[in-house]
Parts: C-alpha cells; sequence; structure tokens
C-alpha cells in the first residue's frame, strides 16, 4: 500500500510504526428522533488512506460523516479528529455535502463560493488576504475550474458544481476530506477527474472518507471499504471486504472486481464476481 | 401639483414634518432594501412577514402606556425573532409553521391590548398603513443612528451571512455559530421593519423588504452590485413615492409600495439577459450587436 507509506510522509509528525489516525470514531451511537441510527461505531482513518463508507439507503453513512463533522451530537462514545475533541479541530476536516444543500441560486461568483471554505478560519471581522487568494486558486486549480472563477455559481453544469463544493473543501487544504456522494449524477469524465484529484491527495498524505452508492467504483479506487448498516459490519480491503457475509446480506450480490474502466460499467448489482478476477484481485 | 411646488413645500417651516418624513422614509428604504438582499437571497420572505407583525404588539403596548413606539415595537419584534430562531433549529416542525404560529400570535396580541386604548381605531390605521404626519424629531435621530449600526453590522459580518446562507451545515461544520448568526439576521431585520414603519405601516413595510432587493437581483448576479441597487431602488421609490403621496393625497405607504412594484415590473420585462423584452429581441438577433437596442426595434421585435 504505497498510499499509506508516502501519506506517513507526508504527515510528517510520525515516526515508527502506523501514524495515529486522523480521525477516531470509538464506541459512537446516534440517535435521531428517538431511533438509534449507529450503534458501537469504531472507526480510524489514518494519513493517505482513501475510504469508502458503503452500505445500503438508511444505513447511516450520512450520519457517520455529520456525527464526524460535529454536525450531529453522539449520544454514546465520542469523536476525535487529530487527536483532539472535535469542536477545536473542525478546521482540520473539508466537507463535501452533497449537491443539493448548497444554495446554487445565490449570486456569488466561482471563486467567492470557494472562498466561502476559508470564512470560519479567517475569523470574525478579517478580509481575505493574499495567503486566501493564493489557497483557492490553487484549489481551483486542482479541480480544473480555473477558467470559470468568475461565473457565477447557477451558471454550472451539474458535473461543475460538485467540482466547486470540492475545491471549496480544498480552500482550507484539509488533513481529512469528507465527502457525501461525490459521483451521484456526474458523467465519466468528471469522475475520472474527481477520482485522479482523490488519489493525487491520499498519495500527499490527505485522508478521504467518502460515501458512496457506486459499489464497483469504490471497489477499484478505495484503498479500503468500510460496510456501515447501522454499526461497521466489515472493515478492510475491497476485496476481503466484498467476500463477507454482511457484503451478501446488505446488497444481495457483489460487483465484478478488477474492472479498470470502472465507472458505468459493470456496476449493475447483480454482476456476480468471476472466479479468476477474484484471484488477480487478491494476487 | 408639480414638482417644483413640491420641493417648495419641503423648504416651508409650516410643513416642517414633510422633510422628516422624507428623511425617515428614505433612511428607512434604503436600509430595509440592502437588509432586504438577505431575506431575498434566503427565501425569508415569510420570516419579514412575521417580524412586521410581530412588532405591532409592541407598538400597541408602547401606544397604551405612552411610552416610546420604536422601543416598543423593537422589543416585541425581537423578542418574537428570537423565538423563531430558537424554535425553528428543531428539525420536526418546518420554519414556516413555526413562523405562521408566532406572528399570529404576536398580531393577536397586539389586536387585543390596542382594543384596551381608547380612541383606537384612529391610531389603529395609522400603525397598519403608516402616516407621514406626527413623526417626532426624535425619530429622525433614531433612524439615523439604527441605519448606521444595521448597515455597520452588516457591513462586518457578511462573509459569515454570505457562508451561512449558501450552505448551513457546511457553515457550522466549518465552526460557525448558525444559530447566533441566524439570530442577529432576524434582529436586524426586525430593527430595519421598526424603523421603517412610522412612514409605510405595518402591513406594507415587507414590500420595502423584498420588492427593492427583488428587482436588484433581477438586474444582476453579483451580490455586491445587488448591494447597491437594492437601495437606491428603495430609496428613489420612498422619494418618489411621498412625492406622490404629497402631491394627490394619497395613503404614502400604499404610493412608496406602488412605485417600488412598477420598478420590479420594469426590472422583470427590461432585465439584460433575462427580462423578457430583452428575449424576444435577442431571438432575433443570435450574435448580438454591440449596439444597444433602441426602443423602437423593441416595439418592431415585439
Amino acid at each position: 500500500m504505497s498510499a499509506l507509506a508516502s501519506g506517513n510522509a507526508a504527515a510528517g509528525g510520525c515516526v515508527l510504526g502506523p501514524p495515529a489516525p486522523l480521525i477516531k470514531v470509538a464506541n459512537l451511537a446516534v440517535r435521531l428522533s428517538g431511533r438509534e441510527v449507529l450503534t458501537d461505531v469504531d472507526l480510524q482513518v489514518r494519513a493517505g488512506e482513501l475510504v469508502g463508507l458503503v452500505g445500503p439507503n438508511g444505513a447511516g453513512k450520512t450520519t457517520l460523516l455529520r456525527s464526524i463533522l460535529g454536525l450531529v451530537k453522539p449520544s454514546k462514545g465520542y469523536v476525535h479528529v487529530s487527536a483532539a475533541r472535535i469542536g477545536r479541530s473542525r478546521q482540520r476536516l473539508g466537507y463535501v455535502p452533497q449537491k443539493h444543500e448548497f444554495a446554487w441560486e445565490f449570486p456569488i461568483t466561482v471563486e467567492d463560493a470557494v472562498m466561502t471554505g476559508r470564512t470560519a478560519a479567517l475569523g470574525w471581522l478579517r478580509r481575505p488576504g493574499l495567503e486566501d487568494w493564493r489557497a483557492v486558486n490553487a484549489a481551483l486549480d486542482r479541480v480544473q475550474l480555473a477558467d470559470l472563477h468568475h461565473r457565477t455559481v447557477g451558471e454550472l453544469s451539474g458535473g461543475q458544481k460538485q467540482r466547486v463544493l470540492v475545491a471549496r473543501a480544498l480552500a482550507l487544504v484539509p488533513q481529512g476530506l469528507l465527502l457525501d456522494e461525490p459521483f451521484t449524477g456526474l458523467d465519466i469524465p468528471t469522475q475520472q477527474l474527481l477520482t485522479g484529484l482523490f488519489e493525487e491527495l491520499t498519495s500527499e498524505g490527505t485522508a478521504i472518507v467518502m460515501a458512496t452508492h457506486d459499489l464497483a467504483g469504490a471497489v477499484a479506487d478505495c484503498t479500503r471499504l468500510c460496510l456501515v448498516n447501522r454499526t461497521v459490519v466489515a472493515d478492510g480491503t475491497p476485496a476481503d471486504v466484498v467476500a463477507t457475509d454482511g457484503w451478501m446480506r446488505a446488497f444481495g450480490a457483489q460487483p465484478s472486481l478488477g474492472t479498470h474502466s470502472r465507472r458505468g460499467f459493470g456496476t449493475g448489482p447483480n454482476t456476480v464476481l468471476p472466479a479468476e478476477q477474484t484471484e488477480m484481485v487478491g494476487a | 401639483m408639480s414638482f417644483a411646488d413640491f420641493l417648495a413645500d419641503l423648504a416651508n417651516p409650516d410643513l416642517a414634518f414633510l422633510p422628516r418624513a422624507l428623511l425617515v422614509a428614505v433612511a428607512s428604504s434604503v436600509l430595509c432594501g440592502i437588509v432586504g438582499n438577505f431575506v431575498v437571497l434566503r427565501g425569508m420572505a415569510f420570516i419579514g412577514d412575521a417580524v412586521s407583525h410581530a412588532v405591532f404588539p409592541g407598538l400597541a403596548v408602547a401606544f397604551v402606556l405612552q411610552g416610546n413606539l420604536i422601543l416598543g415595537g423593537a422589543v416585541a419584534g425581537v423578542v418574537t425573532a428570537l423565538l423563531i430562531a430558537v424554535f425553528t433549529q428543531h428539525r420536526r416542525l418546518r420554519e414556516d409553521s413555526v413562523i405562521g404560529v408566532f406572528f399570529a400570535a404576536a398580531f393577536a396580541l397586539g389586536i387585543v391590548v390596542v382594543s384596551r386604548a381608547p380612541g383606537y381605531s384612529g391610531s389603529l390605521e395609522s400603525f397598519l398603513f403608516g402616516s407621514i404626519t406626527g413623526i417626532p424629531d426624535e425619530d429622525v435621530i433614531t433612524v439615523a443612528v439604527g441605519t448606521v449600526l444595521v448597515l455597520g453590522v452588516l457591513a462586518a459580518l457578511h462573509k459569515e451571512f454570505v457562508a451561512v446562507s449558501i450552505d448551513r451545515d457546511m457553515a457550522r461544520a466549518s465552526g460557525l455559530p448558525v444559530m447566533w448568526l441566524d439570530m442577529a439576521l432576524y434582529v436586524l431585520v426586525t430593527i430595519a421593519v421598526v424603523l421603517s414603519l412610522q412612514t409605510i405601516g405595518t402591513i406594507l413595510v415587507l414590500a420595502l423588504l423584498i420588492t427593492p432587493a427583488a428587482t436588484a437581483r433581477l438586474l444582476t448576479d453579483s451580490l455586491g452590485r445587488m448591494m447597491l441597487l437594492a437601495p437606491l431602488i428603495g430609496g428613489g421609490a420612498a422619494a418618489v413615492g411621498l412625492y406622490v403621496s404629497w402631491s394627490w393625497d394619497l395613503p404614502v405607504g400604499g404610493t412608496i409600495v406602488l412605485v417600488a412594484t412598477g420598478l420590479f415590473v420594469a426590472a422583470w420585462a427590461a432585465a439584460p439577459r433575462h427580462g423578457i423584452l430583452w428575449r424576444l429581441v435577442h431571438r432575433k438577433t443570435p450574435n448580438p450587436p454591440d449596439q444597444v437596442s433602441e426602443p423602437a426595434e423593441l416595439t418592431k421585435a415585439a
């Protein structure tokens, strides 16, 4: 797992053995409107990992992301980010919500929308300075939106909007990036652009956690899968997680592995894993 | 009455209430125009409506106790706005239902209180529809100070208000105190409403919040330009509305709102790129030439 190794180097602080996890979720339980949505969740995410949160609808993937961000209060357990309790360290995490959470009709340019990612970090009464604009431009470059920086957000296509949300999260240069369904409704070039960007980020030591319904894509791209169904049902390499009983119970079938063209192909829920491809992935 | 006569009346010391009314109407319209941008962009029109009705019990109590109307209205409006902000943090009830409960309750309370005052029906009318007479001198100062104060707070919290307006969850996740910012915005809306009440009345003040900002939104895709256009439109509508009201002896709240509405309709029709006339003209010429379309061309195209 070379991404993890270079992640260590980039993270810098840790000397020997595995680095301390950036995100540590321990014994977490969350109740929403009296219903226990998550129970006994334990999850650690380290620098350089690309963790896919998969699970059926209503499994609590979004709630888990929101708990890590401190948007939902746990009824039990805790979330630590970088060994500090969340709230003092929220700005270490970038968040990419589902597209509909953003008010796209607001009259704001792409670069100003991306700058809002730095609003809280800037502090009260402070205006963005040179360093802030540099960070915003760097984030726009990474998602290849630099040309559209003066465009009003309402005029963007769906794929461009998703890239604005990613850039906004990256504007803070976060140590961890949490994404909720980042590939929903995107065409293949945009999916590939984002997948490439995520790989680049993890190789630089950023930890990424993404909730996704794109099973084949998650299996192909993630360094680790975490199957969530009100708790963590299975956690490990994609090949291991796909082989568990929990996977069959959750999805009723296994996705095809090893298809490098991934997104858009072989994603049908009934695609059964061919034996020789399992061996290829396992090797 | 000609415009010159209007200017003469403004300068007439026997009609000292008239320049006072003009000053208060224009200042409060400018203020409402700017604050109204967030009301329009966040879809808070109903909150503006609620606040403008919620100040009514405060006015009523102040009227019965012979106290300061602005102060009474401000207290009642702020209390209601804060109650709404607190209750809407719960996800089980939608914001509009909470607002519906509180603003009707506040208005009901106001009616009950004011009915106990002797000779209330006349004052009720001026509460509801506004009037240009009887604005005391100290209210001019209150309006001026209030305007400066609200604009100062709005400028200071601008980037936070923008962040919360476009994505509440992200704002909260990044550590912004979203509920406090909501409350601050509601309080600013309340102050703008209260300062405008005397000239325009509780029923129509909503138009000062919504119409200029909505007109500005039709004309531009830039928040910065909206922040300039909306107060210009509001202030202009107030000045023209007062002139029309004075000249033809019409209720000032009505004339100001109708002028503003006229501007809104004009913007809807003629706005660049999105206005209906613009589209009609440019459908004929797919590659628009540099020259600006003349009215003659417009009629031909239509």
